[in-house]
């Protein structure tokens, strides 16, 4: 259980919200929504831990995530704006790197059938400074396909996809939800998620 | 624990090794810099014998500088270091890993030929040995020295030039008893004393710079 309390966060001389609480059960699915600057990004890096809020707590299963740390980073997946990968690798070596980093463990036929799953098949080996930004950005959300940890923070994970890319990632959202995970994500474009609650949040 | 570390290194040197142009620079910036000063002061063997330690060593302290900037501004730009930062450890080993990976790619070079180097300047055998052994066990502490700085200056504009205003004087004590360990070689006083003090700074920097780089590293991803 995801629990955000009295959240208050203020960039520059900016304050972009203040009181801002929320619950997320076990199965549910929040979406963020607000204009440009209505402090989206800076929600999440608030609740994945790297921007500390001005006031205000998250609480993981009941504990402070600050006094988790690691623990709670075990459980945590979080895609960002930038894809978070090595142009000089390959979307495979890539795959497997990020799995390294984040200390799990993740076979190669594993991460190759998540490529092909992304629609990379046949560019495993080929270095991702070659590819498309919409490849790109599936080789980032490749990492999801086999992703176990139960809390996914997800800013803007439809963009730079097409049509059917935007499907299977909803299909691959709902997986998780139904399996019982988390997600907390940021979009412009309304996507139906066909498995677990949603609920919607709007900042500004 | 030192699975995350190994994580790091492997990484890291996969990338150098995509990208020898940059190990490769440093490198041959090393050896250019240093070849220049006989070809400048002239071919007197007790003067070049006497400059050669602080040549050599003052190069070595500049050609880590040059590929101090990109230690992390590359996982900064692309995403990577976030999700370094995400990882379920503390970001000081991760960031143990990225120092020792820099070592292994600028450092060592420089330790490996070094030696070659010396015989330009008409050092003995035993200089050069200690020369080496310097090289080998002082350069730890400039990437870790280093990474402080390029983790401070992350994310600034311009900020190669304040690197090297902030890691040079900070290298000053490596470059005393580095250069002071050849010095003491050459006169025929023995370098131990002062190889064991350098050492002793490698692992002060090995184990404090980490988690001072880290401590820098998320003030600058907030």
């Amino acid at each position: 259980m995801l629990e955000a309390d009295n959240l208050e966060c203020v960039r520059g001389e900016r304050r972009l919200f203040a009181g801002l609480g929320f619950k997320l059960e076990a199965g549910e699915l929040l979406y963020l929504q607000g204009r440009n600057g209505s402090g989206k990004t800076s929600l999440l890096r608030i609740l994945i831990g790297l921007l500390p809020p001005e006031a205000g707590e998250i609480r993981w299963n009941g504990e402070p995530i600050k006094r988790l740390a690691d623990e709670f980073r075990a459980d945590l997946c979080y895609l960002g704006h930038l894809n978070a990968i090595k142009e000089e690798l390959t979307p495979l070596e890539n795959l497997l790197a990020a799995a390294r980093l984040a200390d799990e463990e993740i076979s190669e036929d594993d991460a190759i059938d998540a490529l092909e799953q992304v629609g990379l098949a046949g560019r495993e080996d080929l270095a991702c400074k070659y590819l498309s930004q919409g490849q790109k950005r599936r080789v980032a959300l490749a990492r999801l396909v086999k992703e176990k940890r139960p809390l996914w923070i997800l800013d803007e994970p439809f963009v730079a996809l097409d049509v059917a890319a935007v499907d299977w990632l909803a299909g691959i959202i709902s997986g998780h939800l139904q399996r019982g995970g988390m997600a907390v994500m940021t979009t412009h474009q309304l996507v139906n998620i066909p498995a677990g609650t949603v609920r919607e949040l709007r900042l500004g | 624990m030192f699975k995350i570390i190994t994580a790091v290194i492997g990484r890291d040197l996969k990338l150098a090794m995509r990208r020898q142009a940059d190990i490769v620079s440093a490198l041959f910036f090393f050896v250019i810099v240093v070849s220049l000063f006989p070809l400048g002061v002239g071919p007197e063997p007790d003067l070049l014998r006497k400059l050669a330690p602080g040549v050599l060593w003052v190069a070595a302290l500049l050609a880590t500088m040059l590929s101090l900037p990109r230690l992390f501004a590359d996982d900064h730009r692309d995403g990577t270091l976030e999700q370094l930062a995400l990882a379920p450890h503390p970001l000081g080993l991760v960031v143990t890993g990225k120092v020792i990976a820099h070592w292994l790619v600028s450092g060592l070079p420089l330790a490996l030929i070094a030696p070659v180097l010396g015989i330009q300047f008409d050092l003995s055998a035993d200089a050069l040995v200690v020369l080496t052994v310097a090289i080998l066990i002082g350069t730890p502490a400039l990437s870790g020295i280093g990474a402080i700085g390029a983790a401070l200056t992350l994310g600034l504009r311009g900020g190669g030039v304040l690197l090297s205003l902030l890691v040079l004087p900070l290298y000053i004590p490596v470059l005393i008893f580095g250069a002071g360990a050849v010095d003491a070689t050459v006169t025929g006083l023995g370098g131990e004393g002062h190889l064991s003090l350098l050492a002793a700074l490698t692992f002060a920097a090995l184990g404090f710079a980490p988690w001072a780089s880290a401590a820098a590293l998320k003030i600058a991803l907030e």
